[in-house]
């Protein structure tokens, strides 16, 4: 209050005129977005096609193969149901792709850096070739031309002991509870195990800094967990029991299916995005200028303290900003499933869903929002993490 | 400019809210363009696929080429645009196409809730199943337990689904994108059966790598009657499409066929077949046609048992004693008299 008089006129005032501004532009984009709603449903209705969410309540009758955290029965299961068993079943082959790719392409990318003249040559292969075929036709090719011919069929299984794998998949045996208390001893014995490992790492770590002497902290610790989980299970009894697969008419059944189309598409969406991975890696991994890598070799380190001591530190900086575009490419290369039959969200919802309601407005719609919503969410956790690594400047 | 570029937004915004349905029938759409545009398969033989100069041949197209016939005179001004099951309602709905003559099963959720309208059935089918001979399954009954080829977008998803829960059997759906992905599923081994309509199940059949190696079953569970489709709200297309249809039945009834039309135009006396090759009464008129309309679409298409023979038949699946027979010779296509 104690300023001077305010002399400018309110229409020339910049932060009265930048209010108006925004809320025009507001109100323009409101008033857009409502129109081209409203002139959709009214045209959808002029041309007799119903639209509205109220087919999600209803019941869904088709089957379903592949759920292996929500339950659908078939005649009770409501549309909703399957969308969610869409969004899971895409989350499920994103995570296992994201971590197998992840792995593949750092051991690729340190490979193709590696002085042995062959071992680089060979990752040079690798990432020339998955890089530049499109993933569709990995994927076909992968499924119908390696796995479904050359795996025997479910009557000539390979394996034994509960574990098999034939053209249609891998099949495990399925853990039971049987005995609650050995179960609920077992795992305590893994709680205690971890904290164990945990404290007797700080103590290691602590012992390093004080003396420079190291201690191999992880391995007493892990040797700790796997006495407490064998203590546990010869005073209570095994904590599981197995349930194995068995052969049916047509196939294995009981026991955990890993269905070929899951395992398909994860191998193929594993191998193309290791391959840019690999490039990112080696990228971030020779930006580190050479004299860390000397520094480091005068020390004494060897290659692979020197690498996961130095070089990579540094390198991350570089590697995890376009590492987040790839794992988003993975997330929605995996909407390419429908080609070898996984049920992922574009199969079971713009697909079998669609066909069955008519409803393409409203379920393609919502499956723009699920992937949105699934990249958004991958980005802010490795922003995060990004941030982490982030080289903090003083 | 700030200002200067809120106009530009707010005028294209408006320009978006006075889009409305146009009021040009379909009929004029068609003549101004001078063809009819027709969403067919991506290729199934017998109903609607390419030959090797990318001409279209088969059932489906021929309902096709039989309202160009009818509407041009010329059977040949129609353009075809192959659909996956899953792009065709939109497709016909959004105004791409004309009319949808692809092995389409008339339901009521379609008819009723899509903007479409089922013309009559050019072909009556059922769902069935094809196993692989070394199984040694005789029924339908005893796939307990299997899994089970099918494609996205079909009713028969539906079916599969109502058939093995009414007899409380067990199953794994194995769901493609397309009819060759799914062939190749099960020729490869990713399913023990695999199920679609009878006719494409025959179809599938000769494209095996070895087509002995797969029988199909005997039962039929479903009721598949599969005709062209249009736009709901344009009747007068609706009329034109259907009548064309029950035309070329009729004249299969009536033993008018394309080799006979010259003749039996020129000598009739049965006032029906006069009527149907309009030398008699005006009905092209009132379907807005020519009086020949009917002629044109017989002569240059064929009646229906022609389309039959030259493109069902080679698939050895054999008309007489069908549904697919004349009402009159035990079947069930019937097509209301033309007078």
């Amino acid at each position: 209050m104690a300023g001077p008089k305010n002399t400018v006129a309110w229409h020339r005032n910049p932060l009265i005129r930048g209010i108006i501004a925004q809320a025009v532009l507001i109100a323009v984009v409101v008033w857009g977005i409502t129109t081209i709603y409203a002139n959709t449903v009214a045209n959808m209705e002029a041309r007799g096609i119903q639209i509205g969410f109220d087919f999600l309540s209803e019941v869904a009758p088709f089957g379903i193969a592949f759920s292996p955290f929500i339950d659908f029965n078939l005649g009770e299961s409501t549309y909703l149901t399957v969308f969610f068993i869409g969004i899971q079943n895409t989350i499920i082959v994103s995570i296992l792709g994201i971590i197998a790719a992840t792995i593949l392409g750092f051991a690729i990318g340190i490979m193709r850096l590696s002085p042995n003249w062959f071992i680089s040559k060979i990752a040079t292969f690798y990432i020339e070739t998955f890089r530049n075929i499109p993933v569709l036709l990995q994927m076909m090719f992968w499924n119908f031309a390696i796995f479904l011919p050359l795996l025997p069929l479910p009557r000539q299984s390979l394996g034994g002991g509960g574990f098999f794998l034939n053209n249609r998949g891998v099949y495990l045996p399925k853990p039971v509870i049987e005995n609650a208390s050995a179960n609920t001893a077992f795992w305590l014995a893994i709680a205690i195990g971890i904290a164990a490992m945990y404290i007797l790492h700080k103590i290691a770590l602590k012992r390093q800094e004080q003396t420079g002497k190291t201690m191999p902290g992880k391995l007493v610790g892990f040797g700790l967990l796997a006495a407490l989980v064998a203590l546990a299970a010869m005073i209570f009894g095994a904590p599981f029991g197995f349930s194995t697969p068995v052969l049916g008419t047509f196939n294995l059944t009981g026991g955990i299916e890993i269905p070929l189309p899951l395992f398909s598409l994860w191998f193929s969406l594993t191998t193309y995005t290791a391959a840019f991975i690999a490039e990112n890696v080696r990228g971030g991994i020779e930006a580190v200028t050479k004299g860390q890598w000397e520094a480091a070799g005068a020390l004494g380190l060897s290659r692979s303290n020197l690498l996961n001591l130095v070089v990579i530190p540094q390198a991350m900086r570089i590697i995890v900003p376009p590492t987040i575009s790839q794992y988003l490419n993975l997330t929605k290369n995996s909407s390419l499933a429908t080609a070898i039959a996984y049920e992922d969200i574009v199969a079971l919802w713009t697909g079998t869903s669609l066909n069955q309601t008519g409803q393409a407005l409203i379920i393609v719609a919502m499956t723009v929002v699920v992937y949105e919503l699934l990249s958004l969410l991958t980005s802010i956790a490795l922003n995060i993490y990004n941030k982490r690594v982030q080289l903090v400047e003083r | 400019m700030k200002t200067g570029k809120l106009i530009v937004a707010a005028v294209a915004l408006f320009g978006l809210s006075a889009t409305a349905a146009s009021a040009v029938t379909t009929l004029d759409a068609v003549k101004a363009k001078g063809h009819i545009q027709c969403g067919v398969t991506t290729g199934l033989a017998g109903f609607s696929a390419p030959d090797d100069k990318g001409v279209y041949s088969g059932i489906d197209a021929d309902v096709c080429y039989a309202v160009a016939a009818a509407v041009f005179g010329d059977k040949n001004k129609v353009k075809f645009t192959p659909l996956t099951a899953k792009e065709r309602f939109t497709a016909l709905a959004s105004g791409e196409i004309d009319i949808l003559s692809r092995n389409t099963t008339h339901t009521l959720t379609r008819d009723a809730s899509l903007g479409l309208n089922f013309t009559y059935y050019n072909y009556i089918d059922g769902q069935g199943f094809m196993v692989k001979k070394a199984l040694g399954v005789k029924s339908v009954k005893e796939l307990d337990g299997a899994k089970i080829c099918i494609q996205a977008g079909t009713t028969t998803e539906l079916n599969l689904a109502d058939y093995f829960r009414t007899n409380s059997m067990k199953f794994q759906p194995v769901v493609y994108d397309t009819s060759i992905q799914t062939r190749e599923g099960f020729d490869k081994g990713a399913c023990d059966v695999l199920t679609s309509d009878k006719s494409q199940l025959a179809a599938i059949r000769t494209e095996l790598k070895d087509p002995k190696s797969a029988v199909i079953l005997p039962e039929t569970i479903s009721k598949e009657p599969l005709g062209p489709v249009v736009r709901q709200g344009d009747d007068q297309w609706f009329n034109i499409v259907k009548w064309v249809l029950f035309a070329v039945i009729n004249a299969d009834e009536m033993d008018v066929s394309s080799k006979n039309i010259d003749d039996l135009k020129a000598k009739t006396t049965n006032p029906n077949i006069k009527r149907l090759l309009g030398t008699e009464g005006d009905m092209g008129k009132k379907l807005g046609l020519s009086a020949d309309w009917a002629y044109n679409a017989i002569k240059q298409v064929g009646n229906y048992d022609e389309m039959y023979t030259r493109n069902v038949a080679p698939l050895g699946l054999s008309r007489a004693g069908s549904v697919n027979a004349l009402w009159s010779k035990g079947g069930v296509l019937y097509a209301p008299p033309i007078r």
